[in-house]
Formats: C-alpha cells, structure tokens, sequence
C-alpha cells in the first residue's frame, strides 16, 4: 500500500513538472505580451521599458526558474490583460464552471442512468433503439454545433432562454452562485444541456453494458428463480453491481468536463475558467494560461491519484497488480 | 481477426459503412467532382457572395448549396473540406498507431525500465484532455515556428496536436496483448535460437494485435475529425483559404443570426454525417471485439 | 443554532430572488471587450477611457459635434508658448461629496506623469501643473505644443483626498500588474457613478444627481456586460437580454433593422484601414532578389487592381466609404482633394507591371489581422484574389492581434494591414508622425518597413511645433500629399460604426467611437 502511493505521488509530481514546463514554454514562445499589451501606436521605447518591467529581457531559464520559484509559493502572478492576481481571477471564475460542470453532471447522470437501465433491460425495444440511435448522433455532433442550434432555437427564435452569461448571481462571499435567483437557473439550462449531452451517452452506454453483464451474472438468475419481483431485480440488484464502475468514470470525467468547458463557455459567454482561458490565449496573458493548465493538470493528478486509491482500498487484488 | 462467412451485418451498420465510404470516396475526387477549385483564390469572386443554395429563391444555378462570403461555392468548399477534415482525421489515426504500436511493442516485449519509462509518459498524457493538450501544441508550435498558421503547415501541426494524445491508447493495448504473447512458449523458443527481437515481434506479434487496433482506430478516426472541427472552430486550425468543414463552420456561425443560415449548416451536416457513420461502424466492431479485448486486459 | 450567522446570506438570496428593480431607465448594453482597470491614468486604451468618461471628467471635454468644450475647467489662455492657465468650475463635488479644486488637478497631473504610469505618454508635453489659487492651475511645458487641448479632452481628475486616503497617490500600471485601490473603486466628478465592477462579468453604475452639469439623459442605471463573440452578442439582443450593442457585426445590420421593435445606428468611424508596404531591399516572399515594391509603378499598380466599390459592396456591405488617404475628414489634416480613390484598372496595373519589368508578377506575402478590423480577414482574401488575378502570387497569413501586431512591429511583413483612427487626439498630426515620418527620434512608431522621405520628415518636425493653426494644418496636407504621390501605403475604406439597440434607446453616436451615454434617453 505504501509502495503504491508512493509510486503514484511520484508519477502526480512528474505530471505536474511536466505541466509547469510545458506552460511556460508555450507561454514564453507565443506572441509577444509587450506587443500584445502595449497600444498600436507605442513607441519602441515605451515597448523596450514594459519588456524590462516584465522580466522579458532575461535569459529563458531565469525566466523559467523564476516562474517555478513563484508557483511554489502559490503566487501565479499578475494578469497581463486585467491587471489582477490570477488567483482571484481563477478563484472568481471557479464556481461559475464548477456550477456548470455540476449541473452537467447531474443532468448526465439523472438522465444517462435510467436511458441505460431501460436500454439493458430490453436491449432490442423500439424505445431502446430509438435511445441508441440518439445517442449516436449525440456524440458525433460537435459541442459547438449543438450550442449554436440550441440558441438559435430557444434564445432567438422562442425567446425562452437567455443566450449567454449566468443571469443574476447571488455573492456569498466565498463563492459566486447561480443556483439561488431565477435568472440565474434558466441561464443554466442551455449550457448545461449542451456540455452534458457528451457525458449523458458515455454513461447511458456504460450503464448499459454494465447492467447486460449483471443481469446474465449467477446471482441475478437465481433471483429470477427465487421469484423476486423484477423491479427489485433491476433497479437493486443489478443496477447496484453497475454504479461501481458509473461512479469511477463519472469522477474520472470531471476533469474532461472542466476543459471541454472551454467549449461551452465560448459559446455561450459563460464566465467561467474556459472562457478566461480563451480569452488569455487571444491576449497572450501568460500568467492565467498557465495558471489553467496547472489548475486544470492538478484537477487531473488528483482525481486520478483518488481514483487509483480508492479502488486499491475497494479492491485488494488490485493492490498487487498496479503496484 | 476472424472475420468469417456468419457475421451478420446489419442493416443499419452496413448503411454507415457505405455512407462512410461513399463520402471518402468524395472526398478523395473532391477535384473531380467540384464545379470549382476552393483553394484557388484567384477564382473568388466577390460578386456572387452569399448566395442562397440553388433551389431557393435567389438562388444560383451555377451554386447548389450556395456559396459563402468570399463567393466560393460551397458545395466544392465541403468536398475540398471534407477531404481536409479526412486527411488530417485519417493521418493522425495512421501517425498514433504507428508510435502507438511501436512504442507498445517495445514495452511490452522488452519490459523494464524502457517500459516503465514510455509508460510513464503515456499517463502524464492521458492525464489532460485531447482539446487542451491539442490546444497547446497547436499553440506552442505557433510560437515556434513562424509559418505555422500558413495553409502548408497547420495539417501536420494539427496531425501533431491529435496524434500526441491518441497513440497512448494503442501503446497500452499492445503493450498488454505483446506481455501475453511474449510469455507465451513459441515467442520464448525463438528467442532461444537468436531470432532478432524486430522478426519476432513484426511476424508473430504485431498480427494478434491487429483486430483491437482496428477499433480503437476506427473509434479514434470519429474523435479525431470532431477534433479537428473543434480546434478549427476556436480559431487555431485550417485557415479561411483552404478550410475543413470545422473552418467553414467558423466562418459560418458569424452569419448564423443574419439569416445567412446555409454557409454554417451544410458543413455541420456533412461532418455530423461523416461522424456519425464512422462511430455506427467503430460501435461494431467494438461490440464485436469487445470480448477479446476485456481478455486481454 | 448557527442561524444567526447564515441569516445575512440568507437575505441576499431572498432579495436576489424578487424581480430585479428594472426601470425603463435602466440600460443594459454590451460590447466586445470588457475594459481593462478602473484606473484612469494605468492605460492606454480607448475603449477603457470611453467607458472611465461616464465616472470621471475631464478638464475639457468633446461636445455633441466633437469639439472642444468646457468641462471642469470654464476657460483659458496661453500665458506663454510654454505655459498655459486654465480657470476651473466652481462648486464641483466629487461622488462621496467632497469639493473640487486646484489641488485635485495638480494632483492628478502629479500622479499621471509619475514615471511608472502607463498613460503618462498621453500628456506627453507637459512638465507639471501649478496652482495659482483654489480655483486657477497652470500648466507647465515643453515647448510651444498645439494640442494640449486635445490631450487634456483625455485626461480625467482624480480626488487628491480620496487618493490619499485610500493609499493611491502613485498611479496603477496594467502592463505591469500595479494595482491600486483606484484599480477597482472610482470617485470621479462625472455623471454617473460607479456602483460594482466586476471585470469580464459586468460593470453597474447609477447616475449621480449631484453631477454640476444639467443631465441630458434620464437614466438611472447603466449595466455594462462585456461578450466576445458577434452572434452571442447579437443573439443576446434579439433575445431581449440586453437594450444595445456597441459595435454591432455588419452581416447582422440588416437581420437586427428588420426585428421588431430593433434598430440599428450607423456613423463613419475616424479609422481608416489601408495596407503598409516594405520599403526594405529585399521583400519576405522572395528573398534574394530587389524589392519589387521599391518601383513607385509597382506600388501604382497594386493600387489600381484593388476593386474598392466590390470591397465596399460586398465585404463592408455598403456600409465604408472607399478612401485614398490615411486621416478622415472631420480630423484636422484632412483634405478633399487627396482623398479621391484611384480606379480600379486592372489592365492598366498589369500594363504597369510588364513595364516596370515584372511581366510574370512577383511573389509577395500579405499578412493581416482576423480579429481587430471589421471584416479584416474577409478584406484580405479579396484582396490576394485581385492581386492574384493581375498575375501576383500572394501568400496570405490571417491571425491574431495578439501574434500579428508584434510581428508587423518587427518589420516580418511585406504587405500588411493596419487601421488608424488619430486617436487619442483627433489630429492628423498622429497619422503623420507615427505612420509616414522615419522611425527616429520617437517618431514613426507604426513606420515599421523602413518607409522614409526626407521631405515629409522635416515636414513632421515643423507642424510639431507649429501654434498657427492654418500654417500647421498647410503643412500636414503638404506632408500627406507627398506620401500619396510617393504610393507610401495603399489605403482601402473608412470603417463604419455600427450600433443596435431597441427602439426605446435612444443615444447619439460618434466617429470616435465613444459610447456617450450622458446623451442617451430611453422610453
């Protein structure tokens, strides 16, 4: 048990060296802030004093350990573009994804695992098929696609939804939240639709195949012959023996859920990370892409590390095989 | 790989597959089957700019889908888009595979150090979702080579950006079905008499690892298109001059509010297409070898 | 039994639960961008000064026809070349009620040139400001300069009080991530005030009704939502979820004229979009041979192969004006007479072309922005398939501001576009100084491709200082005249400006720009 935690603190340092390397590479080399930052008509003297100010004129791997140094003591610096430390940047926009990525989940996992219990237990229903189909062409849309129809649809055409932003928030200090006014939920809607229904096929599918290998499983049948009621048979017995395996990749996602966030929130202004990424990336604010990667590599090393562990703890005979 | 006479194929899986391949085909004559050359830009014609598709009102005949805001026919525009979008789909699947299997075999055959090593990388990869990870390469390639957004360049940066992700997927499955092999008394006997470890792994390895590479491929070929889209849709993919179906949809969706709704939806609709029968035929097969690759784990 | 201290929150979720207070007075408008501080003195962007003018005044401020007016100053006089005094208004209130007077101008002008300043550049002529009683300053400068009124129009005065006592005498810098409390809070003299501002999100301010100025508008709120993306923004205003857009995308003018109860503004902008030519010996596209651009008839020609009136139809909708040179006509500089496009001759060009030996064209790249201009990128592939048609190969790149304005900078370019509005002083000695005077001595800033002519030059140097007003615009017309017949840079249209709003809106628009919303009524 020691050995495997070990092993896995060393592989989430290695991701996340990795990580910090790569977002300074790609942040150091890409555009030019100075540029970038200073007004068309700059003089190249006022250029040239804002390249010092920004530690811009020093050798790469000063930069580079000066960058690490910061990082460490958890200071990501400034943003280039709105001139606050990215910490509060990130800290602000966090709940804004986070309460997407709930609500997506939500959605995915309150419509996925009833659409894969139905789809398991009559595998060659019309209703089943129908289900299947969808799901096909859920996943074969782009997200993009599937959020401009959506607004085309109930924004513009119907007047339903709001199109972009996150309504009226209520601050509770801490924490920005939507979940409290009624602007704030209907705002939820359209976004949340649109990043679940990738997340919904994927569990409704898994659900599905996991429910088909219970419900032929020993255990199952001889509840059949003992005469239990089928209700009891699906919804207890077999379903229980699948959530397992539903509530690992469902963890595992989040992190997938958070990035394909950058998706969503271009398309519908959602102020959240993905939206703050993009926008550094069009302005080369160095300070916040990087400070999203690591957030972004951290989000993953811990999850996975978790995951890893829990099912270490779960499952003795995986202690020895991952080890 | 036993592919014999009792497959059933069904209806719906075989529709895909002659869609799919009808629309490779279409693709790969796109020259052939276009009444213009989008990439050329001296055929652009202002003039005949956002013009409706044929059968509607102000339509063309010379245009059946209509045509986009720099005049180009859209329905060449697709083909040509589609085979860009199949290209760089198809050569990221084939450059994944290829370091995949590779590095796969290496690990598996070899073990040890050179193992732990390529597996190592391969989970700091897996660690970050396909769209950043290709966001960054796309990124950082930009910043490092100056060309990198010209027409020339963006197709192998974007295979670069794709494959980087996708070929862990191979590398572990190989790697897993090659431990197998590699325990196995006929692998152990000709490594006794000296075979080099090249033949032994090319001729008696590689072929028992065919059959899940071909899924995961298949499945991969949909995700890489849709990814492709996606990174040309947020700006660092094709460029307005020799655009893929996701470029198109870029340049779209700046009209979709003005009622210019066509130079937007055709392309989402072939690539939804595209995608979609790719995906009908990969389930398959998956289903189809799913037991085999549940074994071998 | 922990209630107590979940009590409060609780409130705020209740009161956010009712029905927001929404009068017909509140206007709920969005534009691209967000602005980037609060702090008026640690930019240089307009935008971000636009929206800083409804909090704070300035000494002298543009009327509804653009020019000079008073504001907090109510008159002055040249007291030497060098030396300048301005009266100020008597019985001004900053917004947490304390009175305005000599010291808070001395103040701020202390503050703005401070060295570590962003904008110190924007008042770039003045040495200090002096006070001479409560009510009278003096400004000290360089030199003789011709537009310190122009320059001041920009500049906004900060509370001397408040900044001291809230620790923000030393001004911000947004390059180098200086914040000051002056960042985030505001204490202006101006019209509105600034309730919350939450950056990328929304920026809520109230009207002040303490404002020394009779208000020509009647709101009573203003929430500012910044969203990037043209259809989202368009999409949100056809939805009801905002009452006005600044700018609004060209493709969608007609979508939004034709929705009831919408209708769209339109105005010619100040900036003109042309293409900057290099001037070195040997160009990007072909390296290793002469600089084909280096033949005045090889520039001509490129000039007449350009369709202006398709790009004006088709690309701008109808909605630019096809110009010839780089100043628009309400900025002083201009002049009618330059400003008359060449044709479009194609068989002339290409005549042009064999005669000054390139019967096979040449290669050449073009290089342009697809997120800055209206329509840039739509504008630079018409243009590369005109050229291409007149048998030159054109390489064309479109990308980011944020890695294309660097490299335009660095002189990688052969053929690039850049869009100029004599912004922030409205004078065409801006155009002149930074686009067409040799990079030297702080002038040609945006002269990036080794454009020179000793001319024009000493032509620079002479309106610089030049206080007759006639002389100095004589020479700028005489200086612009040279680059034209030179074929300096090849110019394209005079953007529009563009807004749409609901028909209850009702605000005048501006060829800066600027959004002014202490002229805005609404129904």
């Amino acid at each position: 048990m020691a050995g495997l935690l070990l092993s896995r603190l060393l592989q989430a340092a290695l991701v996340m060296i990795a990580v910090t390397a790569v977002a300074f590479a790609m942040f150091r080399f890409v555009g030019d802030p100075v540029r970038a930052m200073a007004r068309e008509d700059s003089t190249p003297q006022e250029r040239a004093e804002l390249a010092q100010a920004l530690g811009l004129d020093q050798p790469v791997p000063v930069q580079y350990a000066r960058f690490v140094g910061r990082v460490a003591r958890g200071d990501f610096g400034i943003s280039y573009r709105n001139q606050r430390p990215v910490t509060t940047l990130i800290a602000e926009r966090l709940p804004a994804t986070l309460e997407l990525v709930f609500a997506a989940t939500l959605l995915a996992l309150g419509l996925g695992i009833p659409l894969g219990v139905m789809c398991a237990i009559r595998p060659d229903g019309a209703a089943a098929r129908l289900v299947q189909s969808i799901s096909l062409i859920g996943i074969s849309t782009p997200t993009f696609v599937t959020g401009i129809a959506l607004i085309l649809f109930f924004a513009v055409t119907l007047r339903w939804l709001p199109s972009f932003g996150r309504g009226d928030i209520v601050d509770l200090g801490f924490w920005t939240t939507g979940y409290l006014t009624g602007s704030g939920l209907r705002s939820l809607v359209l976004p949340s639709i649109t990043l679940a229904l990738y997340q919904l096929t994927l569990i409704m599918r898994l659900v599905r195949s996991e429910m088909i290998d219970a419900l032929s499983s020993d255990y199952i049948r001889f509840a059949r012959a003992r005469g239990l009621p089928k209700s009891r048979i699906h919804y207890v017995l077999a379903l229980r023996n699948a959530l397992m395996p539903v509530i690992t990749v469902t963890g595992l996602q989040i992190g997938s859920l958070v990035a394909f966030a950058i998706v969503t929130e271009t398309v519908f202004q959602w102020p959240g990370m993905g939206l703050l990424f993009i926008q550094a990336v069009s302005f080369v604010d160095i300070p916040v892409m990087a400070a999203y990667l690591m957030f972004v590599g951290a989000l993953f090393v811990v999850l996975n590390t978790a995951v890893d562990l829990v099912y270490a703890i779960v499952d003795p005979r995986l202690r020895k095989a991952k080890g | 790989m036993k592919l014999g006479r009792d497959i059933d194929l069904p209806f719906s899986v075989a529709l895909a597959a002659a869609v799919a391949i009808a629309l490779v085909l279409a693709a790969a004559f796109a020259p052939l089957l276009s009444p213009f050359d989008p990439t050329d830009i001296a055929t652009y014609n202002l003039a005949d700019s956002e013009l409706p598709p044929r059968w509607t009102l102000d339509g063309d005949p010379r245009f059946l889908l209509g045509t986009d805001n720099q005049g180009r026919d859209l329905y060449s525009a697709i083909l040509y888009g589609a085979r860009v979008s199949i290209g760089i789909g198809a050569a990221s699947v084939l450059t994944a595979a290829l370091f995949g299997i590779t590095l796969g075999l290496v690990a598996g055959y070899f073990g040890g150090a050179i193992d732990a090593a390529i597996m190592r990388v391969g989970d700091v990869i897996m660690s970050f979702p396909t769209i950043l990870l290709a966001l960054l390469v796309a990124g950082l390639a930009r910043g490092l080579i100056p060309q990198a957004s010209s027409a020339a360049w963006t197709p192998v940066i974007l295979i670069a950006a794709i494959a980087i992700h996708e070929w862990v997927q191979y590398a572990r499955t190989v790697r897993a079905a090659t431990m197998v092999e590699t325990a196995k008394d006929y692998v152990k006997a000709a490594r006794v008499i000296g075979l080099p470890p090249t033949r032994i792994m090319l001729r008696h390895i590689l072929p028992n690892v065919m059959g899940p590479v071909l899924v995961i491929a298949t499945i991969n070929l949909a995700a890489a298109v849709l990814t492709e889209a996606t990174l040309s849709f947020l700006g660092v993919g094709m460029p307005p001059t020799y655009p893929s179906l996701g470029t198109l949809i870029r340049i779209g969706n700046e009209f979709v509010f003005s009622g210019i709704w066509w130079i937007a939806t055709f392309p989402a609709l072939a690539l939804i297409v595209l995608v979609l029968a790719v995906n009908v035929v990969g389930d398959w097969l998956r289903d189809r070898f799913n037991p085999k690759l549940r074994g071998r784990e | 039994m922990k209630l107590n201290r979940h009590l409060p929150v609780l409130a705020v979720a209740l009161t956010a639960l009712l029905p927001a207070v929404a009068g017909a007075q509140t206007l709920r408008w969005s534009s691209q961008g967000d602005i980037a501080t609060m702090d008026p003195y640690a930019h240089t962007e307009s935008f971000t000064s636009n929206v800083q003018h409804h909090v704070y005044d300035p000494l002298v401020r543009r009327n509804r026809e653009l020019k000079i007016e008073p504001a907090l100053a109510t008159s002055w006089s040249i007291v030497a070349p060098d030396r300048w005094r301005f009266v100020l208004r008597r019985g001004v209130v900053f917004h947490d009620g304390s009175p305005f007077s000599a010291d808070d101008v001395v103040a701020s002008v202390e503050r703005l040139l401070d060295p570590t300043a962003r904008a110190r550049g924007n008042l770039a002529n003045v040495v200090k400001a002096e006070k001479v009683d409560d009510f009278t300053v003096d400004f000290v400068l360089k030199g003789p300069y011709p537009l310190l009124l122009n320059d001041l129009s920009g500049i906004f005065i900060m509370s001397k009080r408040w900044m001291e006592a809230n620790n923000a005498l030393k001004p911000g810098n947004i390059t180098t991530g200086t914040t000051t409390y002056a960042s985030t809070n505001a204490n202006g003299t101006g019209p509105f005030k600034l309730e919350s501002y939450r950056p990328d999100q929304a920026t809520i301010m109230t009207a002040n009704d303490k404002w020394w100025d009779k208000p020509e508008h009647n709101l009573t709120r203003i929430e500012f939502r910044p969203i990037k993306s043209d259809a989202t923004r368009v999409a949100a205003l056809l939805s009801g979820e905002i009452d006005m857009m600044a700018p609004a995308p060209l493709q969608d003018l007609a979508r939004i004229s034709a929705a009831p109860g919408f209708k769209v503004i339109e105005e010619p902008s100040l900036r003109l979009i042309f293409l900057g030519l290099n001037f070195r010996p040997e160009l990007q596209g072909q390296p290793g041979v002469p600089n084909p651009l280096l033949k005045q008839p090889v520039r001509q020609a490129l000039w007449h192969a350009i369709d202006l009136d398709t790009l004006h139809r088709r690309v701008m909708r109808g909605k630019s004006r096809s110009v010839a040179t780089i100043v628009a006509p309400p900025v002083p500089g201009y002049s009618a007479e330059l400003d008359k496009p060449v044709g479009f001759e194609p068989d002339k060009a290409k005549k042009m072309l064999a005669d000054a030996g390139y019967p096979n064209g040449f290669k050449v790249k073009l290089d342009c922005s697809n997120d800055r201009y209206i329509n840039d990128e739509q504008t630079c592939v018409a243009v590369a398939a005109m050229w291409t048609r007149i048998g030159v190969q054109v390489d064309l790149k479109t990308e980011s501001r944020a890695t294309y304005f660097p490299k335009v900078d660095r002189g990688e370019t052969d053929i690039y576009m850049l869009g100029w509005a004599t912004l922030p002083p409205m004078d065409g000695f801006s155009a002149l100084s930074a686009l067409i005077t040799t990079r030297k001595d702080g002038f040609g800033g945006n002269n990036p491709n080794g454009y020179s002519n000793p001319a024009i030059d000493e032509l620079t140097r002479k309106a610089a200082v030049e206080l007759d007003e006639p002389k100095r615009l004589a020479q700028m017309v005489e200086a612009f005249k040279i680059a034209r017949n030179d074929v300096a840079f090849l110019p394209l249209h005079q953007q529009p400006v563009a807004w749409a709003m609901k028909n209850a809106v009702d605000v005048p628009q501006f060829a800066d720009e600027y959004v002014r919303l202490w002229f805005a009524r609404m129904k």
